[in-house]
């Protein structure tokens, strides 16, 4: 270290290096402190004439713009407590006189959004859902509302931009394959009412069997019928496979998928026959689908917003592109 | 008698962990049985072994280095360990793959998150407070530490309480109170522990041989006493059962909120300001080898440090359910703590007045330096943060992260960093460092680090504040959740650089404090002749 061997530590003048750590003699050499502030010397201030170690401290007055600061922030401080809600009395705190209140600018400015918004809301209410779009500046705001409840309500599973995560099973919104409909008035019952969920009784309900855990059909129908439908979506299967994999098809799957795969968005059974998946359309995917099936919910919005929001936010997913 | 105390004492904790390990309810609890069992049935093998041995004669007139000497190696191991912590999960915020799918329910951002924080505070921090404690309050007392043996227990029994921590958090247990995250069982080590190192501070202070305590002193048994009341009233709480991990807290709702952030702007308070400026005031006067600037000052900025800090932990729960009045309190506190937080600033500062020069030729004293100038932003950074119109953007920002690594980095690890490197050729006896070049290449990375660091936090908290806030014509909300994060992910990346900059280092410092104890020659008097005085 610099200039460390010309410190004079007095632990270190034994002589012996491993005794360098011997305690210090104490350092009692006070002189008078009124004789030491007396000793003015220009250029060195002071010292309190206590030393530690070979630490002495300066008689330095505070610096004034320190103190000053200091008092000025005490005086701000006084001032704050007499405006504003401070000091905690008996039965409650002193109100200040402002009569400031967080919770009250919290409910003004829901008042504010109330009364620039109600007669909209009103208006969304009092049209019939499938003809929300027809008026141009309804639907505007519509879809301004509806993209700020679908950003807070809905984004955490569909995504940001409403295109889905497919490795949650969250279907995308952006294309026009629908599970439940795609017409404002299926989309709107669907928010409402959510999918597979307990609390509300009119909630989209369907229910694939786990193929191949509940035993309904044996491993090598599972990889038939994988195959199956592997070929219905245009993918690279086993020909034989598939050709068995039809019979399969017809018998347990093409009550709700159709015949063609087409899919029954009355039951909420998706389309097989195009390269649009929920949850992967690999061959492993397809395997484990049939196998266990799959169980995807989503809250009743019903009982989250009001109507105007829900209605608001069906016209934002309705616009997005794959609207009926 | 004190021994087959001592030995039924250790059997009883070897008996506990024993049955521990049987009866555990829980994987955390579990692997804290494991560690009693064993450390306590090692100490029982040595106790028994050295049984009947005339007790060691100690030579009263030297100072008790050793145990400082293990705090500067644990301080070195465990600031890397939690740095290195700290750059993993800045990794995995910019690249949430990094969150393995086999590592799930461990290593996840949220179990590795309390252990950086807890590595760097009360592992780095603690470990660094309590050996610059020991070998300050020894030198400026003239006096060697009071309580034999009580020091290595000290050392020892916290750093079991680190361990215990941190496999608390891996395992998942914890309170999810944040920076007292430990549950029932580590807490209770702790407060044993804590309160042998304020037995032999007090102790030490006690039988000091100087008229005077020293201004550091004063900073230190602040941080002593005060941690030791934070700890055990935010602590307070009914384990479920003495053979899990899990308790209950017995405050609950806005209390407890009030509680744990009185604790935890405290802990920032105690532990990171008035420990560290007890550092600041003996490290910076010595390698800058002149007075401290003003003993006026430092008496009262000490004072209303101490008086004002504790008032302040409001300010953490702005807009919440804490009752409007506290909220004001907590925020005029903090504003009134401004100037009392300089004055430790302006002390070591102005302490180099007329050894200016010194920062061109000494990196060491520019570490000093710089930490002071870090302090000093932070703690004005502080209370205007605290302002309610300003918190109001602010809060729950990464500008939160920011501000407390612009005081962590460059405040706590830069004075430490300048403390590790006066220590050890001290501590050693060493003629001095392995290389000065060394030190200004981690001097260096560690200010550019900080500052990417730091500037990167403050514009994601800015962009992201603003972002959260922002509105259309009709009040409808502009931008989801996930689109902060999205705007988020290139200043994650400056994050993530300027952690590894300021890890890197760290890891050339440990080098370069080996390298002196390992190669540099042993210290010889300058002249053997010149009497102590």
């Amino acid at each position: 270290m610099a200039g460390d061997d010309k410190k004079q530590d007095p632990t270190a003048s034994e002589g012996v290096p491993d005794q360098a750590n011997r305690v210090a003699p104490p350092e009692r050499q006070y002189p008078e402190p009124k004789a030491e502030l007396k000793r003015k010397v220009a250029a060195e201030p002071p010292t309190t004439g206590h030393v530690w170690d070979g630490i002495r401290e300066y008689d330095n007055p505070m610096p004034r713009w320190w103190l000053w600061t200091f008092y000025i922030c005490i005086a701000w401080a006084v001032i704050y407590w007499i405006l504003y809600p401070a000091w905690p009395m008996v039965s409650q705190a002193t109100p200040g006189l402002l009569g400031s209140s967080t919770r009250g600018d919290v409910a003004r400015e829901i008042a504010d959004f109330e009364t620039r918004n109600e007669p909209w809301f009103e208006r969304l209410n009092a049209t019939p859902v499938a003809a929300l779009r027809e008026e141009d500046d309804l639907e505007r705001f519509a879809v301004q509302a509806g993209a700020a409840v679908f950003a807070a309500q809905c984004s955490q599973c569909h995504g940001a931009g409403a295109q889905g995560v497919q490795a949650g099973g969250f279907p995308s919104l952006l294309d026009d394959q629908w599970l439940w409909g795609g017409t404002l008035e299926e989309i709107h019952h669907t928010i409402r009412h959510g999918v597979r969920n307990e609390d509300d009784p009119e909630a989209r309900w369907s229910e694939m069997p786990a193929f191949g855990a509940d035993g309904i059909l044996d491993g090598d129908e599972i990889e038939q019928v994988v195959e199956y439908v592997l070929a219905m979506s245009g993918q690279s299967h086993d020909e034989d496979l598939a050709a068995m994999g039809a019979e399969v098809f017809e018998w347990n799957c093409a009550a709700c998928h159709m015949d063609d795969g087409s899919g029954n968005t009355d039951l909420g059974a998706p389309a097989l026959n195009n390269q649009i998946w929920q949850y992967g359309g690999d061959r492993d995917t397809i395997r484990h689908t049939i196998y266990y099936s799959r169980y995807g919910v989503m809250p009743a919005f019903a009982q989250r917003l009001r109507e105007a929001e829900i209605r608001a936010v069906a016209v934002f997913v309705h616009q997005l592109g794959g609207g009926q | 008698m004190w021994e087959v105390m001592k030995l039924g004492g250790l059997g009883l904790l070897i008996l506990y962990g024993a049955l521990g390990t049987g009866l555990a309810r829980d994987e955390a609890f579990l692997a804290h049985s494991v560690i009693i069992l064993l450390v306590a049935s090692g100490l029982f093998l040595w106790q028994l072994r050295r049984w009947g041995e005339p007790a060691p004669v100690v030579d009263e007139t030297v100072y008790m280095d050793g145990v400082i000497r293990a705090g500067v190696i644990a301080t070195a191991f465990w600031g890397v360990v939690g740095f290195a912590a700290g750059v993993f999960i800045a990794l995995q915020l910019a690249w949430p793959q990094l969150n393995f799918e086999w590592a799930q329910g461990y290593l996840n951002f949220g179990r590795l998150r309390p252990l950086h924080t807890s590595a760097v505070i009360f592992a780095f921090g603690g470990n660094a407070l309590i050996a610059t404690a020991f070998y300050v309050v020894q030198r400026t007392s003239a006096a060697r530490l009071w309580g034999g043996n009580l020091a290595w227990f000290v050392f020892w029994g916290y750093q079991i309480f680190i361990v215990m921590a941190a496999v608390g958090y891996i395992l998942g247990s914890t309170q999810g109170q944040e920076y007292a995250e430990p549950e029932w069982l580590p807490d209770l080590w702790l407060t044993v522990v804590w309160l042998a190192f304020l037995a032999v501070f007090l102790g030490t202070l006690v039988r000091r041989r100087e008229k005077h305590i020293y201004v550091a002193n004063w900073f230190y048994l602040a941080f002593i006493v005060t941690v030791a009341m934070l700890h055990v009233v935010n602590n307070i709480a009914l384990p479920v059962s003495i053979w899990g991990s899990r308790s209950v807290p017995v405050w609950s709702g806005v209390q407890s909120a009030m509680i744990q952030w009185w604790y935890g702007h405290n802990a920032v308070g105690f532990f990171l300001t008035a420990g560290f400026l007890g550092m600041m005031y003996y490290f910076i006067p010595k390698q800058a080898e002149r007075p401290v600037y003003s003993y006026k000052l430092s008496i009262i900025h000490f004072w209303a440090l101490i008086f004002l800090y504790i008032w302040a932990g409001p300010h953490h729960l702005h807009y919440t359910a804490l009752p409007d009045w506290a909220q004001t309190l907590g925020m005029t506190f903090s504003i009134m703590l401004w100037m009392p937080s300089w004055g430790g600033m302006i002390n070591g500062l102005m302490t180099l007045s007329g050894a200016w020069d010194k920062l061109r030729t000494d990196p060491v004293i520019r570490m000093m330096v710089v930490a002071v100038g870090f302090y000093g932003m932070a703690t004005f950074e502080g209370p205007m943060m605290s302002i309610k119109t300003v918190n109001a953007l602010s809060h729950y920002t990464d500008w939160t992260i920011g501000h407390v690594h612009s005081g962590a980095l460059g405040w706590n690890g830069m004075i430490t960093f300048g403390a590790l490197y006066y220590l050890v050729p001290k501590l050693w006896q060493r003629e001095g460092l392995y290389s000065l070049r060394l030190v200004s290449w981690h001097f260096w990375l560690a200010t550019i680090g900080i500052v990417l660091y730091a500037a990167a936090m403050w514009v994601t908290g800015i962009m992201e504040g603003l972002m959260w806030r922002e509105v259309d014509a009709q009040g409808f909300l502009v931008n989801s959740f996930a689109d902060t994060v999205a705007a988020k992910f290139p200043m994650y990346v400056v994050r993530a650089l300027g952690g590894g900059m300021f890890l890197l280092g760290a890891v050339i410092m440990c080098y370069n404090l080996w390298k002196t104890v390992t190669s540099v020659g042993v210290k010889r008097p300058a002249g053997a002749a010149v009497p102590a005085e």
